[in-house]
Order: structure tokens, then C-alpha cells, then sequence
């Protein structure tokens, strides 16, 4: 019964699951070559996925994370052209995603926009920035070379490192740290953690802040990692993968639960599924109707388990 | 036993006791919402180591006094003082230096954490320094051996609150606050949702603390037997003003139901009187 208490517990069935068809089905899946590639896949759903689960917990939701990511390696090219070192071009582009996480939590919290049309406005605008700074013509993404280049996402697993790294810490930031249980008050019952003197909006602004550092830190490391700026990549797209992981990982989007482990599982999960489908030769198109079905499959299961252990807890 | 409708805002202060014990005192306290004047003009006194309660009727204001002397809302005007020290709180955190905790009405607790957690909120145990690293076993610890002291009795200190019972709940509020070792408790309705067994606990609780620490209290309640069992004074609140302040020894339930007829009485002859000028 422990176990199907957890929130983690639907994740970690499917994903075994669709890792023991894989392994099954195909020859080449526990290779190395393929293990890395399935980390450098599952890098940003990760990193993006973990810093949604502050949000969701909070009851709130950043949609131009994904849009950030693809926005800080530019700010780095657009300083590096302009002869900044890379490696300051890497910490002034971080210091801007803060500038953006600041913006979508002081506009959602102060001027009481919800965020979901917040950041939905702060990825459009960030897109439209992109193309206008870019001339909407693709560029090599600088930094490729040496250690530094090994380092920051061109070694074979340093982007699956990185996520690893920032996964942990936003775990502990949520389950082990006084911060922590303030944001699970906060999106829990707001008024309570009013009451008991917790600053509320500072602690939703702060998790804005998180995940676009955090965002923006995958982006660069993705970038360098494949060595070229695409401008006309959709935010949206590289964002909503991130929050698929998160959910189907446990973390409620009604607030005040989330799991960074089950997320991080979630997004295992989603690598695991897109690989597979690749090895085996299988069309792309029908990975999104996979993905659809799991979707409402986990969601559905996630929702009884989550009766079933009320009931069996009291 | 004074009554103070033929002047309101003007309770005498201390009438029959000596100014330098008043360890909160209030004046002239207003707050609005909109159109709604929740508040017009509290004054109120509370001397050290009494127990003073709160009556009125649903919508008089008596949770929008307490939040505003907590510090959680502001008032329009008026002033707090606390030991004849004029305060001004801008946050919980200012009233709970000043020594002032609550239990709030809605019990402010959050549902998806546990039963420790919630009576540390906001004042998690944390070791390495500026960290904020939570000492888990230490908070789970204390917790348990309080509640064990007060002899709160919940299934389990790691459960989730949201699975207590709603008396529970009120308890682990209720046992938060007394936890702190304040100067000044403010009770709003903490025995709402109890039974008699868990309501009688409460009570010696409040008895104790007042009793062997000394600690002074305002306590909201709507139920006069526990109202006369736990009190020194008595204020009620009418349309967010004190219209009686008695001596519980000086007054009956009759008495009281009495002076607040009156008081509706003389509202709606006032009423009327505006309506004819
Ligand atoms: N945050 C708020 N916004 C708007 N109106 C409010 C707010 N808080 C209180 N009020 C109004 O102020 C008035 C006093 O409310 P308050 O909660 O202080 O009453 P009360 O005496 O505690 O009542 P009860 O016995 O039902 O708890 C009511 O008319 C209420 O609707
Ligand atoms: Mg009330």
C-alpha cells in the first residue's frame, strides 16, 4: 500500500513498462550511444519539467519557460558578436531570464494577472524579440570548443548531468528547505500562509525567477551542445513537454502537491518514448498519439490512486 | 458594570483598576470594505493576565479587530498600543515580536501539510545557517512532546492535515498559538467546531495559560456558557462598535441578551429619527 500511496507511483509503472517493450523490441536500446542520446533528449523536459513543479504548486503555471530557453543562447550569441567573452555573455544572459522571471511574477502577482495569460504574453514577446534581434537568420551558437564546450553541454553527458544537477537541487529546494514548505503554504491555502505572516507574493515571484534562470541555463546548454541558434523554434513547443512531464509525474495542477522526483521520472518517460519509436522505425507522428492516450491514461489512473489512498490512510 | 451606549467610542479605561496594567489597549479603531463599515471606532482595553471576551453577532466585526490588532489587516484609523506603547504593525510578523499570537477563524492552516508542519509554519526549525536546510526530526519531535503536553490527541504528527477532523484541526490551530509562549493570545472562535470532550480541553488549556502564566487573552466565542466559564470581562460588539463592557461576576446571560436589546432598540430609534430629520 506504501507504495501506491506515492505520487510517483503511476510513472515509474508506465515508464518500466515502456522501457522493458523498448528493450525488448529493439537490439541497439541499452546502448551507450542510445543512453546518451535519450539524456540529451530528456535534458530540457527535465530542467524545465522540475521548475514547473514550483509553479504548479503554487497554482500558478509559466508558459514562456520554453520561449526563455530558446531566448538566453541568443542573448549570449548577440554579446558574443559583440565581442563579450562567452563566459560573461553566459552570466548576463542568466542575470536577463532572472529580469524575465521577475517581470511574469510581479505582473501575475502584483497586477493580478493570471499567469497562464501572463507568460503566454512574455513568450510571444520574447519570440517577436528573438526574430527582430536575429533578422530571423540562423547562427552558430559560440562556446563549442575546449573544456569549456565539453563542460557546457557538448560532452556526451554533460546536458543529462546538468539536468540531473538542477533536478536535485529544485528537489531539495521543495521538499528540504524552509523556502520550500513556504511555497507549498502558499499555493496550498494563500490565505493561511498569509495569516502566518509568509510573503506570499515574494514567494511566488521567486519561483518565476527560478525556472526562467533555469530555463535559460537549458537553452545554452542545448545550444552549445548542438552548436546553432534556430530562430524560428516555437517556445511552446519545447515548454509544454515539460509540463506533460511534471503532471503525469504526480503533481497536481490544482496547487499545493508536486513531486520534482516523479517529474523527473515523467521526463525519462517521454525521452524513453520518443527514442523508442525512432529505434523501432516507427512514424513520429504516431509518438504524439502515444503520448495523447498516456496523457489521459495516467492522469486518470493518478486520480483514483489518489482516492484510494485517502481512503486507505484514514 | 459600565455600559457604553449613550457614549459610544468612550470606554473608560481601567474603571476600576490601575492604569499601568493595561498590556493592550485600543483606540478609535475603524476599517471598511467598500461600502461596508466593518469597524467604526473600538475601543478596548485588555489588562494583564485577563481574559476578556468577545461577543456579537455574525458581520459586527469581531474577526476584522482581531486581524487588524494582529497586524494581518491595516486599519483606516485609530490607533493600538501595546504595554502604553503605541504599535504599528505592518505584518503578523510585527505582532507576533510584540508578543501577540492568533487563532484565526478559518484556523489558517494548510491542508497538504502535516500536522508538524503546520505548527511550525512559518517558524520552521533550520540548521546550516542561512540555508533554510529543515530540521525535520527536531520540528517532528517538539511537536509531538506538546501536543503530548496539552494532551492534543491526533492520529498521526505526519499526517496530513487535510485528513484531520474538523475539532482536530482547531486543536493543532489552537495548540500553534499557545505554543509561543505569547503575552497576548487573540481566539477567534476556537471552539467552534468541537465536541465536549475536545471543547473541555481547550477550555483548561485557556484556564491554564491564563491561570499559571499569566498570559492575557481575548477570546470570540457566540457560546455564552463557555464565554462565562472562561472570562474575567465581557465586551460586545454591535454594528463594529463596544456597546457593553461588564465584569462577568457583574452580569448574567439575561442580563447581557437584556443591555443588547436595548442597544438594537436604540439603533433603530436612532434609525428612525434620521429617517424623520
Ligand atoms: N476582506 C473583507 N472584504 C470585504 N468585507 C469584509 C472583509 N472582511 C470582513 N468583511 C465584512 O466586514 C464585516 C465584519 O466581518 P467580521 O468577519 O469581522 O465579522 P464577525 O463579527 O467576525 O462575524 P462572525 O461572528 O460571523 O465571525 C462583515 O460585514 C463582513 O462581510
Ligand atoms: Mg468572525
Amino acid at each position: 500500500m506504501r507504495l501506491v500511496q506515492r505520487r510517483e507511483a503511476t510513472v515509474v509503472i508506465v515508464t518500466i513498462g515502456v522501457v522493458i517493450y523498448f528493450a525488448i523490441r529493439t537490439s541497439t536500446f541499452y546502448s551507450v550511444a542510445n543512453l546518451i542520446t535519450m539524456a540529451q533528449y530528456t535534458s530540457s523536459i527535465a530542467i524545465i519539467g522540475s521548475g514547473e513543479v514550483l509553479l504548479l504548486v503554487l497554482a500558478e503555471i509559466d508558459l514562456s519557460a520554453g520561449q526563455m530557453y530558446l531566448t538566453a543562447p541568443w542573448i549570449v550569441y548577440l554579446l558574443w558578436a559583440d565581442g563579450v567573452p562567452i563566459g560573461w555573455a553566459i552570466v548576463v544572459s542568466l542575470a536577463c531570464s532572472v529580469v524575465v522571471g521577475l517581470i511574469n511574477g510581479f505582473v501575475t502577482v502584483w497586477l493580478g494577472v493570471p499567469s497562464l495569460i501572463v507568460t503566454l504574453g512574455t513568450n510571444y514577446a520574447l519570440f517577436g524579440l528573438v526574430l527582430v534581434e536575429s533578422n530571423a537568420i540562423q547562427q552558430n551558437m559560440p562556446g563549442t570548443t575546449g573544456e569549456f564546450g565539453i563542460l557546457f553541454g557538448v560532452g556526451s553527458w554533460s546536458v543529462g548531468l546538468w539536468a540531473l544537477g538542477i533536478g536535485v537541487v529544485i528537489w531539495v529546494l521543495l521538499k528540504q528547505t524552509r523556502f520550500g514548505t513556504h511555497v507549498t503554504a502558499t499555493g496550498g491555502n494563500t490565505l493561511a500562509a498569509a495569516e502566518a505572516g509568509i510573503p506570499v507574493r515574494r514567494v511566488k515571484v521567486w519561483c518565476f525567477m527560478i525556472i526562467a534562470v533555469a530555463a535559460g541555463m537549458s537553452g545554452i546548454l542545448d545550444s552549445i551542445r548542438i552548436a546553432s541558434l534556430n530562430p524560428g523554434n516555437s517556445g511552446l513547443d519545447i515548454v509544454l513537454p515539460g509540463i506533460v512531464a511534471a503532471v503525469i509525474g504526480g503533481t497536481a495542477l490544482t496547487g499545493g502537491r508536486g513531486t520534482v522526483l516523479g517529474t523527473l521520472i515523467g521526463a525519462i518517460f517521454l525521452g524513453v518514448l520518443e527514442d523508442g519509436f525512432n529505434l523501432i522505425g516507427v512514424s513520429a507522428n504516431w509518438f504524439f498519439l502515444v503520448e495523447g492516450v498516456v496523457i489521459l491514461l495516467a492522469m486518470a489512473v493518478n486520480t483514483q490512486l489518489g482516492s484510494l489512498a485517502a481512503r486507505t490512510r484514514r | 458594570m459600565t455600559t457604553t451606549s449613550d457614549s459610544p467610542g468612550a470606554t473608560p479605561p481601567a474603571a476600576d483598576g490601575d492604569a499601568e496594567d493595561i498590556i493592550l489597549s485600543t483606540e478609535g479603531i475603524t476599517k471598511r470594505f467598500g461600502a461596508v463599515v466593518a469597524l467604526r471606532g473600538v475601543d478596548m482595553h485588555l489588562r494583564r493576565g485577563e481574559v476578556l471576551g468577545l461577543v456579537g453577532d455574525n458581520g459586527a466585526g469581531k474577526s476584522t479587530f482581531v486581524k487588524i490588532v494582529t497586524g494581518f489587516q491595516r486599519q483606516d484609523a485609530g490607533r493600538i498600543f501595546v504595554e502604553r506603547e503605541e504599535v504599528n504593525f505592518h505584518s503578523v510578523t510585527d505582532a507576533r515580536r510584540a508578543g501577540i499570537e492568533t487563532v484565526y477563524q478559518d484556523l489558517a492552516l494548510v491542508p497538504q501539510l502535516t500536522v508538524y508542519e503546520n505548527l511550525f509554519l512559518n517558524r520552521e526549525l533550520t540548521g546550516l545557517g542561512r540555508l533554510g536546510w529543515l530540521s525535520r526530526p527536531k520540528m517532528r519531535r517538539l511537536a509531538t512532546e506538546y501536543l503530548h503536553d496539552i494532551r492534543v490527541s491526533v492520529p498521526d504528527i505526519d499526517a496530513e492535515v487535510e485528513l484531520l477532523s474538523g475539532g482536530q484541526r482547531q486543536a493543532i490551530a489552537v495548540a500553534r498559538a499557545t505554543r509561543q509562549n505569547a503575552k497576548i493570545l487573540l481566539l477567534d472562535e476556537p471552539l467552534a467546531a468541537m465536541g465536549a470532550k475536545e471543547s473541555t480541553l481547550i477550555i483548561d488549556l485557556v484556564k491554564d495559560l491564563s491561570k499559571n502564566r499569566g498570559v492575557s487573552m481575548i477570546v470570540i466565542d457566540h457560546n455564552y456558557t463557555h464565554l462565562f466559564e472562561l472570562c474575567d470581562r465581557l465586551n460586545v460588539i454591535q454594528q463594529g462598535r463596544v456597546t457593553v463592557d461588564t465584569r462577568v461576576a457583574d452580569t448574567s446571560v439575561e442580563d447581557l441578551t437584556e443591555l443588547m436589546v436595548a442597544e438594537y432598540r436604540r439603533q433603530v430609534r436612532e434609525g428612525q429619527a434620521l429617517l424623520q430629520a
